[in-house]
């Protein structure tokens, strides 16, 4: 327990320092938001269409580019050994470390999307409910990701093979959480559609450190 | 198949070498042994408190990170091994680390790294340590430190084996494996 617990201590302190992995996810979030109107228009009711789904796709590719680098850095320079060899589960280690780049990156995220919301011109009162859809959407999609990261630990360009393994992973929480959007946007029941997208994130942090844990131990035998 | 035929015995209080060419498989034999890599074959077994709980392994990648301080690594590993954070310091000390403590990883030269990674060991009492080249890129100095550690940890009863080259450690056992290679007929 205090292994994990100070592994998850530590992902938070790197994840902040050094630069910090949030930077580029976060810009990438942002800019993909703000090209929207270039792409489809500046009119309010094409904004309104096309926004939800731009936001949702965008919060989802943003949250796969950490993905790369999760469990890369620890199996290079031999970090993953030590845990590993130290007799500590590694469904802890990728739990904690899952966690701790969800808080660096993933709440960021979710703290910019009303702004980029209300950009695509959306009600500025469902300011709420799009950073707890954002919240917990990408709760999900870090937790799914972290099985693709593991996986492609090993490798020298994982990058594609993350992509090719989460992507299907993330098309319940896609569909649920562009829903919630939709049903915001429209001022339809959204209540049922966030629901469904919590499960799917709740379900996220109950399976995936187990595959991801199952991956990283194929990856340093 | 590196090997076949691999047998030994270990008992509390002593260290055995592991030697052979490169790549006969001495980190693979320490890597099985540390429950990382699973054998083809065979059977590892620890008794008493020789579980996973009671082995550190330190590998030939030292576990160092760039951007953190030496300092907040070794007390990293204290609280990862729930130790208190003082013992942290002593080990610094002991490995003559403690000058450079707020230099962080990636300003540490190789075998400052190796003495880092070597805190590990003093930080976390175990009583079954599996060593890979433990004083490659080490200094004179630091070999004789290294030396030391293993006398004073087979002192306590605890066990050693490690993968060496050159000069070994004072009454340690020796098994040679380059003479185990597998058949490749089989």
């Amino acid at each position: 327990m205090s292994a994990s617990f100070s592994v998850f201590a530590r992902e938070l302190k790197l994840a902040w320092s050094g630069g910090g992995g949030a930077a580029l996810p976060v810009g990438f979030f942002a800019a993909s938001a703000s090209m929207t109107p270039f792409a489809v228009g500046a009119e309010t009711a094409a904004l309104q269409t096309a926004g939800p789904g731009v936001m949702w796709i965008a919060l989802a590719l943003s949250s796969l580019l950490p993905m790369e680098r999760l469990f890369q850095a620890d199996l290079e320079d031999g970090t993953l050994d030590a845990y590993a060899g130290s007799g500590v589960g590694m469904e802890g280690i990728a739990l904690a470390k899952t966690l701790a780049h969800w808080i660096a990156t993933g709440i960021p995220l979710a703290v910019l999307s009303p702004v980029l919301w209300i950009m695509l011109q959306g009600a500025p009162e469902q300011s709420g409910l799009i950073f707890a859809a954002s919240l917990v959407g990408s709760l999900a999609f870090f937790f799914f990701g972290s099985i693709g990261a593991a996986l492609a630990a090993g490798m020298r360009r994982g990058g594609l093979l993350i992509a090719l393994v989460t992507l299907p992973l993330y098309v319940p929480t896609m569909i649920f959480g562009a829903a919630t959007l939709d049903a915001a946007a429209n001022g339809a029941d959204w209540a049922g559609a966030l629901m469904l997208t919590a499960s799917a994130s709740l379900f996220g942090i109950a399976t995936a450190p187990f595959g991801a844990a199952m991956a990283l131990r194929t990856a340093i035998d | 198949m590196l090997f076949e035929g691999l047998s030994f015995a270990l008992s509390a209080g002593e260290s055995l070498e592991l030697r052979g060419a490169n790549g006969s498989g001495k980190s693979t034999l320490l890597r099985i042994l540390a429950g990382l890599t699973r054998q083809h074959a065979g059977e590892v077994r620890y008794s008493g408190a020789g579980d996973e709980a009671g082995r550190h392994f330190l590998g030939h990648l030292d576990a160092v990170k760039p951007s953190e301080t030496a300092i907040e690594q070794a007390q990293f590993w204290a609280r990862y091994f729930g130790r208190p954070v003082a013992e942290a310091d002593a080990a610094m000390k002991r490995v003559g680390l403690s000058s450079r403590n707020a230099v962080p990883g990636r300003g540490l030269s190789a075998g400052q790294k190796r003495r880092l990674a070597l805190t590990r060991l003093l930080i976390e009492p175990r009583p079954v340590w599996l060593l890979d080249e433990p004083t490659a890129a080490l200094d004179t100095e630091g070999r004789t430190l290294v030396g030391q550690l293993v006398a004073e940890h087979r002192a306590r009863g605890g066990m050693v084996i490690a993968a060496v080259h050159g000069e070994g450690f004072a009454g340690s056992r020796v098994l040679d494996i380059s003479g185990l290679k597998a058949r490749a007929a089989k």
